[in-house]
């Protein structure tokens, strides 16, 4: 516990006075995984170390010139020592591989986080070179800025227009492909009120330095406050407002939208590579 | 009558890619000049360009990696310009459409004409020469297989000059590379390019596992084999599994492109996961065909210059196959992001860290080589020991990789690009040039200069850390990979740094021509005429350096691991014992031998293939009929060529190990 604390400060200091994401989460997710890359780290360390230590040392006092080593040159086995040096690496396998199994079950993307309040759906469609991000049960929709409820566990339905990206917000957690004509989910949490960088983390094309987003984490109170405001402002999202918005371009301002036709999500999931129209948009609805 | 070609395709509108069109073409216009005036062609094509020779295609993929290092390696240098200039509204010098296009190419030409030529050179060279034969079990078809790889250069340095290259990342991922998302002609620069070289590759996985199997000296059992040999059959035996693969998925994608099939679109039923299953099935195995036989050439290099026989063979053999076999069951690391089932996730992650067992087993293999012997600070030596250092740092950030949260946040940003650098660059570029430095002697008979290859090495071992760790922190910082340009101004520094550490490494590069040509400059001086400089342990140390085209005048009978230091031990006891009994003993007894002619048939079909992939990325059809009808017209001439086989005589052999008089001291 020692060592990893030293670890975490060092690896701070190297970072001092930036924005450290990895090592800064503010969630549940996200500080988990920092603990398993730092725990993984040192677990390997207290192998590489030493080997490193010994390769250099080894080389030398064996070098030819010193006349105190003790020559060896006709050995070239030992079973004692083999059998060490494939226990070594094998049991710190054994070791990480539990670590591997049980974290991978745990914080699977899909996996439900576990809370009293009620979990928020958000579905999550990437574009050249935006992200739109709807609100299903608000009714309204946000393009490049993602505001999320602090302490509300968040579920991502996620899809793609077109080409793959990468739904990635550092100082959450986890990433997850989104790929055009599937759904992929993903729950995150937000635990303190703030902003934070969101970006695709996959290349998509010419736009894609641009395709990051804001994600603004909001007290209940203040998020409520703005899916009201939203609720007044914007036009509606509906099937020529898609068509506009899927036009390929970059650095698109922050913008919303007052209310979505229903079922629209679904609509882009099961008609992808081109806009559905708005009667493809209405069969998704009752097929729900 | 030209398919998609115009005046538009030549860049006359951006300044850099024509500035370096002007400087490639003139380039190739004057060394072609230059030898005309030399009258170097009747040279070069009967003792090179015409070669059956494993040996001289060997040097000959070795310069091709050279000179495409170069080209890579001003496009490495171009990406951290780029972004050590591109922060906040900064643009930096490279637009996102060229500067796409660059590091798409970096990554492609760095793994297929870099590391690939490298690799593939070192195992030309050595492999015949270490398990005592005279020549590859099919010498016509190892040039074929050169001439096509040259083809794929060929090709992507004319996308260069005529057209523009992929601008899709060096894997050209679907929906991306599909028509809709990229309809010019870049991705088909790629596809043609790796299918004509690929083919190529796919010829010397099988000409290599068959002289492996088949060919080996008298008395060279499995288990007597040089560990480099053994790597190279673990590597060619990959070649051949997984390079079928990559053709496939290409031809899938070409389909797509071509003929408006759906394998990997993303609506009428296509789907871009096969195709990222797909490439990754090949793509994991390719980076063990790349490091297995760098690790070939430590552990010849380590015992050489340790004076000490390699430590724990049988356990070095079994890791190599236990690698083997393994890399083929990983591949789903490369996208856990994807969102398979945990369970799925869990035993790729699983399977990826018990890679790390043998990869260790190897490492403290070598570590116990060195113990108890007497180490000479060679060269060759030096890399050895940079990449046992830089090595073990790779295989923990590999790990690490390999648990899926932590690839969750670790995906795709600077740390993979730091990692996969760390094992390429400390693993086989180091390996690779450990190879070259150890084997220069042999192929042309005077040793590299130490001191510059030194300085050379220490641009590398201190470049790679400068410009690598930065970008670690990057990664753990949220910095993304491919992004051309940032907003966030703590990231500059470190890009700042990185590209000192490029700048340092080029320097490198820069000194490494150097040394080849003071090398050469002062050959006379630094002649070997023992054919053994380095007191080498295996069979190729036993024949003149340079080795003829027939390599041994007599076939070396092995009796144990490390032949030539039996042979070397054995015949200095006996010298003790009776001097004139064993040189009674051991006249040697001369044989006429049965060597292949030169062969025109690779260059000629290479040549046309080039002609066939241009007309496809162009959609030239004449030119494609043509070249399919040439290429055909070419092979077909050689099922049919029955002069191919040359005989030297008994007394050539013998008169040529007179004329060698060091040899036969030590045979």
């Amino acid at each position: 516990m020692k060592l990893r604390n030293s670890i975490t400060a060092l690896l701070g200091a190297s970072l001092a006075g930036c924005s450290s994401a990895l090592l800064d989460p503010h969630g549940p997710i996200g500080r988990q995984e920092k603990l398993i890359l730092i725990d993984s780290t040192v677990i390997m360390l207290a192998i590489v170390i030493p080997v490193i230590i010994a390769t250099l040392v080894f080389a030398w006092w064996f070098r030819a010139g010193n006349p105190k080593a003790k020559r060896l040159l006709d050995w070239d086995y030992s079973g004692q020592i083999e059998f060490v040096v494939w226990a070594i690496p094998a049991l710190v396998i054994l070791f990480l591989g539990g670590i591997a199994w049980i974290s991978t079950h745990d914080l699977d993307p899909p996996k439900p986080i576990a809370s009293n309040v009620a979990p928020l759906d958000i579905e999550v469609v990437s574009l050249d070179w935006k992200w739109l991000f709807i609100y299903p049960d608000a009714g309204i929709a946000s393009v490049n800025k993602l505001v999320l409820p602090v302490g509300t566990p968040v579920r991502f339905h996620m899809t793609s227009a077109g080409v793959m990206n990468s739904f990635f917000i550092p100082q959450l957690g986890s990433q997850i492909y989104t790929m055009a004509g599937m759904a992929t989910r993903l729950n995150l949490l937000v635990d303190d009120p703030g902003t934070y960088r969101g970006l695709s983390a996959q290349f998509s094309g010419e736009g894609f330095s641009d395709m990051t987003f804001e994600v603004s984490a909001l007290s209940h109170q203040d998020f409520e406050q703005w899916l009201e405001t939203t609720r007044t402002q914007g036009g509606t999202l509906d099937a020529a407002a898609y068509a506009a918005l899927m036009r390929p371009s970059a650095k698109d301002p922050q913008h919303t939208y007052a209310t979505v036709t229903a079922g629209i999500f679904d609509a882009i999931l099961v008609h992808p590579g081109a806009a559905p129209t708005a009667a493809q948009i209405e069969p998704a609805v009752s097929a729900d | 009558m030209l398919g998609k070609l115009t005046w538009a395709a030549i860049p006359f509108n951006q300044p850099i890619p024509l500035v370096t069109s002007i400087i490639l073409v003139i380039g190739i216009v004057s060394l072609l000049a230059l030898i005309t005036i030399k009258g170097w062609w009747s040279y070069l094509w009967n003792e090179w360009i015409t070669s059956t020779d494993h040996k001289r295609i060997g040097v000959m993929y070795m310069v091709l990696g050279l000179v495409m290092l170069l080209r890579g390696f001003a496009d490495a240098l171009m990406m951290r310009a780029q972004l050590a200039l591109a922060q906040g509204n900064a643009t930096g010098f490279l637009p996102p459409e060229h500067y796409d296009q660059i590091f798409s190419a970096h990554g492609t030409i760095m793994i297929f004409f870099v590391a690939m030529p490298f690799v593939i050179g070192l195992m030309n060279f050595a492999v015949p020469l270490q398990l005592g034969v005279r020549d590859v079990a099919f010498p016509v078809l190892n040039s074929v297989s050169f001439w096509l790889t040259a083809s794929g250069v060929l090709l992507v340095n004319v996308s260069l000059v005529v057209g523009e290259f992929a601008k899709t990342g060096w894997l050209v991922y679907p929906p991306l590379s599909e028509l809709a998302y990229s309809p010019g002609v870049g991705v088909d620069y790629y596809l043609w390019s790796l299918q004509i070289s690929g083919l190529g590759t796919l010829l010397t996985g099988i000409n290599f596992t068959t002289t492996i199997l088949k060919m080996r000296a008298p008395g060279m059992s499995y288990m007597r084999m040089p560990v480099f040999c053994w790597t190279a059959l673990a590597s060619n035996l990959l070649i051949v599994a997984a390079f079928p693969i990559l053709t496939a998925t290409f031809a899938l994608l070409l389909l797509d492109r071509y003929c408006g099939f759906h394998f990997f679109t993303p609506d009428l039923g296509g789907n871009p996961m096969m195709y990222i299953n797909l490439i990754w099935c090949w793509g994991h195995p390719e980076v063990y065909i790349l490091i297995l036989p760098a690790f070939g050439v430590f552990s010849e290099v380590i015992a050489t210059f340790s004076s000490k026989p390699l430590f724990g063979y049988h356990s070095m053999v079994v890791a190599t196959m236990a690698i083997c076999v393994l890399s083929f069951l990983v591949w789903l690391h490369h996208f856990f992001t994807m969102g398979a089932s945990a369970d799925v996730n869990a035993f790729f992650g699983i399977m990826t860290m018990v890679i790390a067992v043998p990869t260790g087993v190897k490492v403290f293999n070598w570590l116990f080589t060195m113990y108890g012997g007497s180490i000479r600070f060679t060269v060759p030596i030096h890399w050895a020991l940079g990449f046992m250092v830089t090595f073990v740092l790779g295989g923990l950030s590999g790990v690490l990789l390999a648990v899926p949260p932590a690839d969750f946040v670790l995906h795709n940003s600077l740390f993979l690009i730091a990692h996969f650098h760390n094992v390429i660059i400390g693993g086989v570029v180091f390996g690779v040039v450990a190879g070259y430095t150890y084997w220069f002697p042999k192929a042309f008979g005077f040793t590299l200069d130490e001191t510059l290859g030194k300085a050379v090495f220490w641009c590398w071992f201190f470049g790679f850390y400068l410009a690598f760790m930065p970008l670690y922190v990057l990664g753990i910082m949220g910095a993304t990979r491919r992004m051309q340009h940032y907003a966030d101004p703590s990231w500059q520094p470190y890009m700042i740094v990185a590209l000192g550490g490029a700048v340092l490494i080029f320097i490198g590069i820069c000194l490494m021509v150097v040394q080849l040509w003071w090398s050469i400059r002062t050959r006379e001086q630094r002649r070997d005429l023992t054919g053994d400089p380095w007191n080498g342990r295996t069979l190729e140390w036993g024949t003149a350096s340079p080795p003829p085209s027939w390599n041994y005048a007599v076939e070396p009978h092995v009796n144990g691991i490390d032949a030539f230091w039996a042979v070397k031990t054995k015949n200095r006891e006996l010298h003790k014992v009776a001097e004139s009994r064993y040189e009674a003993e051991h006249q040697p007894h001369y044989e006429t031998i049965h060597m292949p002619k030169r062969s025109a048939t690779g260059f000629i079909s290479a040549f046309f293939a080039v002609f066939l992939g241009f007309g496809l990325i162009w959609h030239i059809w004449w030119l494609v009929i043509l070249g399919i009808i040439a290429c055909l017209a070419v092979l077909l001439r050689q099922a049919w060529d029955m002069d191919r086989d040359q005989f030297i005589d008994a007394a050539e052999l013998e008169d040529f190990d007179r004329r060698h008089p060091g040899l036969g001291a030590q045979r």
